[in-house]
């Protein structure tokens, strides 16, 4: 039997006048079974939130296959949207309303702590009368495991509801739910339209008015039966916004970086950037090459660098790991590239669709010798956009390989940021295959900088074999150790030439003080909310964000030695001081502490956990506040 | 030659004539008696013979004995990874068209560490050369078994001999669509690998050419009984095919082919109890892959306009 409320049998009168709760944020969470479209209700609702003028921050739950067993927790796909008066740069800590379309899903972010105790739950309710025993038992087993919490549940129709329109409620719940949303927040419809024309943009107007229809059912729907509104003050911005995830803003870096080759094999979370360039490259004369595989991929890349603008990769950490050798290359031949690391959960094949930070380590290591590059790693979707232009400028400058690092947290994030201003300048030059020089060598290096004029095919009187053997200057195959040693020198100085150029980085937060937390990529905005926090419970916690991994931004030191501790928060695993065997010896760190231990000789410490999503603010702050009590 | 080359600094005045020596590299390090140096000879003889304008010419390589040919050449070079020149090669042409292409590389290289890339760029059909060196063994490396080498020839890696039958890599490659251009020709008939490698030139798409070439230091003994007898080697004669009057005197075993016939191509390089040199398979309207993909280029203002678009399609 069931005790909550607005249950179809007896439907709620409607109400004269919903109690309207203010408050500076929320946070939402759409929970379905894969395949029934919960992400596009709430990237779209995140979308329309932000052309409001609300802060926003959205955060996908994926399943790892298409279409996983339906009513299974595993099945849970879905997104969380935080959504504020001013900017949101994280996805917060607990959801506190939900719309769930199967209590299985529904129990799945339950049991991952992902809901606040006190969250109000529309949930669909046909599942509780089911005419399949087994499932009316999984129902009622379900809602005895979330009575633990103090949810308060909202029975929702949205089947019947749905069927009133079309005649498969699993394509039509999800602009249903969009409008039970729309209602609850108070979302402009017109704007609401419009978020539905542009995700049905490649389909027919009639897919776009029926699911117009549908909105406008749950919109009525909320009206008559939902008791409470939620307002989340929109201030519409003073300058120009758009609103995007990481991939489609790595892409269209790529193109304001005036790049005319991605190269790419499919891999998850990285393939999207590729959807989009599809879409768009050819346009503005740019090739998106499928591979035959993740070496041929970056093999294409190298190849069309070398003889023309420096090109882009973009890839996932098997995919790296792949890549390897062929990285190696373009390092001893200089060739300048560019390559996108979307991180996911390692090693092997790992999470193939949750966030991690763990490539930062391979990408700096993983090839045999010495093979220095630069690796940047942007922290908000914003950075994403404008890491690409520079991405590509140091790569041509140095010639030399860029890592970009993002993740799974950013690529598929949604989140407003101020509009570029694209600019001719960000763009790659024309190229110049004027005859070369007389005496003009392939790898001319200034000897102390490194630096050396690349010379391209087509160049008359500069030709050259470039080749991963130890060379000289002429590119001439050498195994001298004086030219050896030379060429090492040489690649490698170029980065200190680089961080010759770099601003030691902000310390947010006082610039003295007790406990230093250096974070890098995506976890900028969770870190600074929970030290935000801390300071505001009087302690001393500032906060310091990387984004030059290699060369490291200088001045480290000098930072560290100006607060009492200093640790990383990482998404990347690293052995807890007090676990069974580990010893100040054994203990293996987080990877950015241990480059930094290493870099700086402060005995930096770490928090890193690998929970398969982005880290919370709120366990955050609790573990700023362990580390101070120590 | 065509110089298509629509850059900047491309429009100089050329009325340069080139000889077979203006290609020339630094002298080879291959061993005596290796068949690459015949090689070599005679991609020097085609590029003047075509003069090609040797810093529009590409000569992309893998890892092996053989790979070392670019460093030989007086032409740009590209010394890749084991196994991987082609998607190099892919890459250079799609991002710049107005070159002149040749990929070399070894049976091990090209049939093993190389395969998956092999059976793309066939089908891929981007408009170059592929050259594959075979002398049946690893040669680099001192003497392992590599998919080419005959089965009960020892090696250091299999010293009772290859326990399998020698992979066909004119099958293979036969097999594979979109498959526009494959020819056998040898490094010890000169008048017959000129020729190939001009038709393979001058072919539109990617033209496949296994050259067996005879190496004297691990497998001595390999090709000798087709270097020595002429007439056990069977010369795929047609007017369509390789046509090389010289060679057809001294090779009388003839065996006339249609390169258009494909059925009839699979079927004859199939049969290796022979060694056939000649055009198995010829077919130029096959689609290209850097045609297919090439798209105009665009001006500054012009993809200024595109990416402000896109941002205002996500304006808030």
């Amino acid at each position: 039997m069931n005790t909550h409320e607005a249950s179809p049998a007896a439907p709620r009168k409607k109400a004269a006048a919903p109690v309207v709760t203010r408050v500076g944020e929320h946070t939402v969470e759409v929970v379905s079974d894969s395949g029934e479209g919960a992400q596009k209700c709430g990237q779209g609702f995140g979308a329309i939130s932000a052309r409001m003028g609300n802060g926003a921050w959205t955060v996908e739950i994926i399943p790892a296959e298409i279409q996983p067993p339906a009513r299974t927790p595993g099945s849970t796909s879905g997104v969380r949207i935080r959504i504020g008066e001013g900017p949101v740069t994280n996805w917060g800590d607990a959801a506190q309303l939900v719309v769930a379309f199967n209590e299985q899903v529904l129990l799945s972010r339950h049991r991952l702590n992902a809901l606040a105790d006190d969250a109000v739950i529309l949930i669909e309710d046909m599942w509780a009368t089911h005419e399949d025993p087994a499932i009316v038992q999984a129902w009622n087993t379900a809602m005895e495991e979330l009575k633990t919490r103090s949810y308060r549940f909202i029975h929702v129709p949205m089947e019947e509801q749905c069927l009133t329109l079309v005649d498969n409620a699993r394509r039509g719940k999800n602009m249903f739910a969009l409008g039970l949303l729309a209602c609850i927040y108070g979302r402009d419809l017109e704007k609401t339209k419009e978020e539905i024309a542009k995700q049905f943009r490649k389909k027919s107007a009639d897919v776009y008015e029926r699911n117009v229809k549908l909105l406008e059912l749950g919109i009525a729907w909320a009206e008559e039966n939902i008791d409470f509104r939620i307002d989340v003050p929109a201030t519409p911005p003073a300058s120009d916004m758009v609103v995007m995830n990481g991939n489609l803003a790595i892409g269209m870096g790529a193109i304001a970086a005036g790049m005319e080759l991605c190269a790419m094999y499919p891999i998850t979370p990285a393939s999207s950037v590729s959807h989009y360039l599809s879409e768009v490259f050819e346009r503005v004369g740019g090739t998106v090459h499928q591979a035959e595989d993740e070496i041929a991929a970056v093999g294409v890349a190298i190849g069309a660098s070398y003889a023309g603008k420096v090109a882009l990769t973009v890839t996932s950490g098997p995919g790296i790991a792949l890549k390897t050798e062929f990285i190696g290359l373009a390092i001893m031949t200089e060739t300048p590239l560019v390559v996108v690391d979307v991180q996911r959960g390692g090693p092997s094949t790992g999470l193939p669709t949750k966030v991690e930070q763990s490539d930062l380590l391979a990408v700096l290591y993983s090839q045999p010798g010495d093979a220095p590059k630069v690796v940047i790693a942007p922290a908000t979707i914003e950075d994403c956009f404008h890491c690409m232009i520079t991405a590509r400028r140091i790569a041509e400058a140095l010639r030399c390989v860029v890592f970009v690092l993002t993740d799974a947290n950013l690529a598929t994030g949604v989140t407003p940021f101020a509009r570029p201003r694209p600019d001719a300048k960000w763009l790659a030059p024309p190229l110049d295959l004027s005859p070369v020089p007389e005496g003009s060598l392939p790898y001319q290096w200034d000897p102390e900088r490194g630096l050396s004029q690349r010379i391209l095919p087509g160049q008359r009187d500069g030709m050259f074999t470039a080749t991963g053997l130890a060379h000289d200057e002429a590119s001439k195959v050498t195994y001298d150790p004086i030219v050896n040693q030379r060429g090492n020198a040489m690649r490698s100085r170029k980065l200190a030439v680089l961080q010759q150029t770099l601003k030691p980085p902000v310390v947010v937060g006082g610039d003295r003080g007790d406990l230093l937390v250096v974070g890098w990529g995506s976890t900028k905005g969770a870190i600074e909310e929970a030290a935000e926090r801390a300071r505001a419970e009087k302690l001393k916690v500032s906060t310091l964000h990387l984004t030059f991994l290699s060369p490291l931004e200088p001045g480290l030191k000098e930072i560290f030695k100006r607060f009492r501790k200093v640790m990383t928060v990482e998404i990347n695993y690293s052995d807890e001081a007090d676990a069974p065997f580990i010893t100040e010896e054994s203990r293996r760190y987080g990877q950015l502490c241990w480059m930094l231990r290493a870099h700086t000789l402060v005995d930096v410490d770490c928090w890193t956990r690998v929970p398969g999503e982005p880290l919370r603010p709120g366990r955050i702050l609790e573990v700023l506040k362990e580390r101070l009590g120590d | 030659m065509h110089n298509t080359c629509s850059f900047l600094g491309c429009g100089y005045d050329d009325d340069r004539e080139f000889a077979t020596e203006d290609y020339e590299g630094p002298v080879a390090r291959w061993c005596a008696g290796c068949g690459d140096h015949a090689i070599l000879f005679a991609a020097q003889r085609l590029l003047a013979a075509e003069q090609l304008a040797p810093e529009q010419t590409m000569f992309v390589s893998g890892i092996g004995c053989s790979s070392r040919f670019p460093h030989y050449m007086k032409t740009y070079g590209f010394h890749g990874i084991h196994g991987r020149a082609l998607p190099l090669a892919t890459g250079i042409k799609l991002h710049r068209p107005d070159l002149k292409v040749f990929v070399v590389m070894g049976d091990g290289d090209f049939c093993s560490i190389g395969a998956a890339h092999w059976v793309h760029a066939i089908r891929y059909n981007t408009d170059m050369v592929a050259l594959l060196l075979d002398n049946n063994i690893y040669g680099l490396t001192k003497n392992q078994t590599s998919p080419t080498t005959p089965q009960g020839l020892p090696s250091n890696t299999q010293p009772e001999g290859g326990y399998l039958p020698a992979l066909n890599p004119l099958s293979v490659t036969l097999g594979v669509t979109n498959a526009s251009f494959v020819a056998q020709t040898a490094d010890w008939v000169p008048g017959h690998l000129f020729a190939t490698l001009q038709a393979a030139y001058r072919h539109k798409g990617l033209a496949f050419v296994r050259i067996l070439q005879r190496c004297p230091v691990w497998v001595p003994a390999l090709f000798q009984d087709a270097v020595q007898n002429p007439d056990h080697t069977q010369l795929l004669v047609h007017e369509q095919g390789i046509v090389a009057p010289d060679v057809e005197q001294v090779y009388k075993n003839h065996h006339p082919h249609d390169p258009t016939d494909l059925d009839a191509a699979r079927r004859i390089a199939e049969d290796t109890t022979t060694v056939r040199l000649g055009l198995f398979y010829r077919n130029e309207a096959l689609a290209c892959y850097d045609d297919v993909r090439r798209v105009p280029a665009r001006t500054a203002d012009e993809r200024i306009a595109v990416l402000n678009a896109e941002l205002d399609r996500h304006a808030v």
